[in-house]
């Protein structure tokens, strides 16, 4: 386990923006960290990076307790994120890396390293302040990654990224977590969460509404809803004898009481020769997971 | 190299490096030249062209005038009113002066009389009145038969000694006081200017860090404390690399300034602007001045000056910086909102400043001054001016375990208003709210 949140709390003045949250991340995997802007995601990155600290809980961090030099172990991109503008590209990124317990010869390794990747060795000179939005973005990832961190976090990684930094950066993201690098990902774009997640947790709150693997949880908050697509029109009856959601000219969508009553459907319709072009089981989006447990946790209450 | 390090060289050479650093560095002293030679100039430049004067002198007071400042006089020789006036009309006078008889000796007021169809420059016009009054006092002392060296020993230049009771106290002469106020006068005038410039640079700099996004990059490598420390002593040392450069500078010019001038000492006398008296002082008086001077500045403790003037210096620098980090910190993009968050730092440097030039000047050892000797947010201007005047060992030992103190405690305050300033955006902040954030965890 590289990061391991136990029971954590962080308050502010009377209100509480992180209630008693635990989290497992697994080495290697990417960790998605959801919920709507002002949930407690970023009070919830800010005690695992040090920059503030738990009022309750332990995090332990690679098998240790949280330390001075815990940082040093981790590259973090924050949402509200920056760069000195009048420092040029080189010496910018020699500071930051230094401050991550590089020194200057292996900082300038690194440096050099990602620079010829990204086929902008000439920006050294650079600077800030004269480079282009997405310029400055592709500096701040090195910035975040140049000290070859266990534990990458990512808040928001892609606003303000146009699609072909977004698939640069996102390439890279997966380049480092197949070198073993795990890598949490905050955003409240859910739709984000199922390309590129393995592991999730959502946050509502301050609290952890729903935790764990994205296809259990995918598998668990299913509903059994199935699209058929067919060529012929269904059988008469079929109406009265399952319940159906939607219903176009071409395809119907059918809530069955189990997932086992699937097959069944399925040889029934061929039984009496309807010709089915798709039949496919309608997994729900995190959105609505996230919408649904919301509502059930509310309502709980 | 650690982090605070770091910090401190990055804060310092952003800075050294700037253009705006390096003119304002050596502009500064190019400015005080240029200051001093348009001085210079304004003192030698005379109104206008040399005018004649014709002098028909009617009482036979006044012989031969000497030509000066662009009056030169010319002797009537003889001539009637009517014929000078006939010559001035043809432009061989500019003017003509008639001095009347006296008549009687008890007169103390004369009127002589200026013909001309020119207007007369006030300067030129206290020139001849001068020159009049001179021949007219000669006149009488030589009319009354008296003797011009008994009539110099009525004059007698009283100065007061200042001796101390005990003989265990330090003799004190008369320039104690004046070099006492011009070595604390600017000691408190560096302390401020620096206080006041540096704080507010440091401020600024916080807030950019916070406008530009990046304090929650360099949160998650470093703490909040060492970066707000990092940037205070850098841009400390800024201030000291500043200040050490203009001295040696303006230190510099200063020798220059005479060659520039092409000026001799002599010519220094003549220029001053009231000849009446600059000739009253007698040179050997003028070198014993700069000499008791001399003797008073060896006399100061300059070790004990200096080393607490450092010490003063660095405890009022990191109060008022750290306060000013803080408030930085709390503020948002706007600075003319934050200005308000502001007053209440610069009012008691301000405070200080005026406790010295309109308490301070007057009595050094007033209750006031003791007290604000003492209090950290005054001391370190007030202490340095009042060190000059030698104040008792144990006030000035007391005034810098405080400002050391508070030094510490504001600096820790500050970090900790900063830590969670420094992360918050798009709030607008009170003064009560901030106050709040101390008493926050970490």
């Amino acid at each position: 386990m590289i990061l391991s949140v136990q029971n954590v709390v962080k308050r502010y003045d009377k209100y509480t923006a992180v209630d008693h949250v635990s989290i497992d991340v697994q080495r290697g995997s990417v960790f998605g960290m959801l919920g709507p802007n002002g949930a407690g995601k970023t009070s919830l990155i800010r005690m695992i990076t040090t920059i503030t600290g738990p009022d309750e809980g332990v995090i332990y961090l690679d098998g240790e307790k949280l330390h001075d030099r815990s940082p040093e172990k981790i590259g973090y991109m924050p949402e509200e994120r920056g760069l000195y503008k009048k420092m040029k590209v080189g010496e910018q990124l020699l500071y930051l890396a230094q401050l991550k317990g590089l020194t200057e010869a292996q900082a300038r390794k690194q440096i050099n390293h990602w620079l010829t990747k990204f086929e902008i060795t000439d920006w050294w000179d650079k600077k800030v302040e004269d480079l282009s939005k997405g310029m400055q973005q592709k500096i701040q990832f090195i910035a975040t990654i140049v000290h070859q961190p266990k534990l990458l976090i990512l808040d928001e990684p892609f606003t303000g990224l146009d699609p072909i930094n977004t698939n640069l950066i996102k390439d890279e993201i997966r380049q480092l977590n197949e070198a073993g690098t795990s890598i949490i990902f905050s955003t409240h774009r859910m739709e984000q969460v199922e390309e590129m997640c393995d592991h999730i947790v959502l946050i509502n709150h301050g609290k952890n509404v729903l935790y764990g693997e994205v296809q259990a949880i995918k598998n668990e908050y299913k509903q059994n809803l199935f699209r058929i697509q067919t060529e012929t029109p269904l059988p008469e009856g079929f109406a009265g004898q399952y319940d159906i959601t939607e219903q176009n000219s071409h395809s119907v969508t059918v809530k069955l009481p189990d997932d086992s009553h699937s097959n069944r459907l399925l040889q029934e319709l061929l039984s009496i020769g309807v010709r089915i072009t798709r039949f496919e089981e309608i997994l729900p989006t995190f959105n609505e997971i996230f919408i649904r447990r919301v509502a059930e946790t509310a309502g709980g209450q | 190299m650690s982090k605070l390090s770091l910090i401190v060289k990055r804060e310092y050479l952003t800075r050294v490096r700037k253009k705006s650093f390096i003119i304002g560095t050596l502009l500064a002293p190019l400015g005080l030249l240029v200051y001093f030679l348009v001085i210079f100039g304004l003192t030698k430049y005379s109104s206008g062209d040399e005018i004649k004067v014709a002098v028909l002198d009617e009482g036979g007071m006044v012989q031969q005038l000497p030509d000066e400042r662009g009056v030169r006089f010319i002797p009537a020789g003889g001539k009637t009113f009517e014929q000078l006036q006939t010559a001035a009309e043809e432009g061989t006078y500019d003017g003509i002066l008639r001095i009347p008889a006296l008549g009687s000796f008890q007169k103390k007021e004369h009127t002589v009389f200026y013909y001309s169809d020119k207007k007369l420059a006030p300067e030129k016009r206290s020139v001849i009145e001068d020159r009049i009054t001179d021949k007219i006092r000669d006149f009488k002392i030589d009319s009354l038969k008296l003797d011009p060296k008994m009539l110099d020993m009525l004059n007698t230049d009283v100065a007061l000694d200042p001796e101390k009771l005990t003989e265990s106290g330090e003799d004190e002469s008369r320039y104690t006081a004046g070099v006492g106020l011009a070595i604390g006068g600017i000691m408190a005038f560096i302390m401020f200017f620096m206080v006041m410039m540096y704080g507010q640079m440091v401020m600024r700099s916080v807030m950019e860090e916070k406008t530009n996004r990046i304090v929650e990059v360099m949160m998650s490598s470093v703490r909040p404390f060492d970066l707000m420390l990092g940037k205070i002593i850098g841009a400390g040392a800024v201030g000291l690399t500043q200040v050490v450069a203009w001295i040696v500078l303006s230190g510099a010019v200063t020798l220059l300034m005479p060659m520039l001038m092409d000026i001799d000492p002599a010519a220094m006398q003549q220029s001053m602007p009231d000849p009446g008296t600059a000739a009253a002082i007698d040179p050997e008086e003028v070198e014993n001045t700069g000499l008791r001077i001399m003797a008073e500045l060896s006399k100061q403790n300059w070790p004990l000056i200096t080393s607490a003037f450092i010490i003063f210096f660095l405890g009022g620098y990191f109060i008022y910086a750290s306060m000013f980090a803080a408030i930085g910190s709390a503020m948002g993009d706007d600075y003319g909102e934050g200005q308000a968050l502001v007053l209440p730092i610069t009012i008691p440097i301000i405070l200080a400043f005026y406790i010295v030039a309109f308490v301070g000047i007057r009595n050094p050892d007033s209750g006031l001054m003791v007290f604000a000797s003492m209090f950290p947010l005054f001391s370190p201007i007030v202490m340095p001016f009042r060190m000059a005047f030698s104040p008792p060992w144990w006030q000035v030992g007391l005034s810098l375990v405080l400002v050391l103190a508070a030094a510490f405690f504001f600096v820790w305050l500050a970090g900790r208003i900063y830590r969670v300033g420094i992360l918050l955006y798009g709030k607008k902040v009170t003064l009560k709210e901030i106050s709040k954030w101390m008493f926050y965890n970490g």
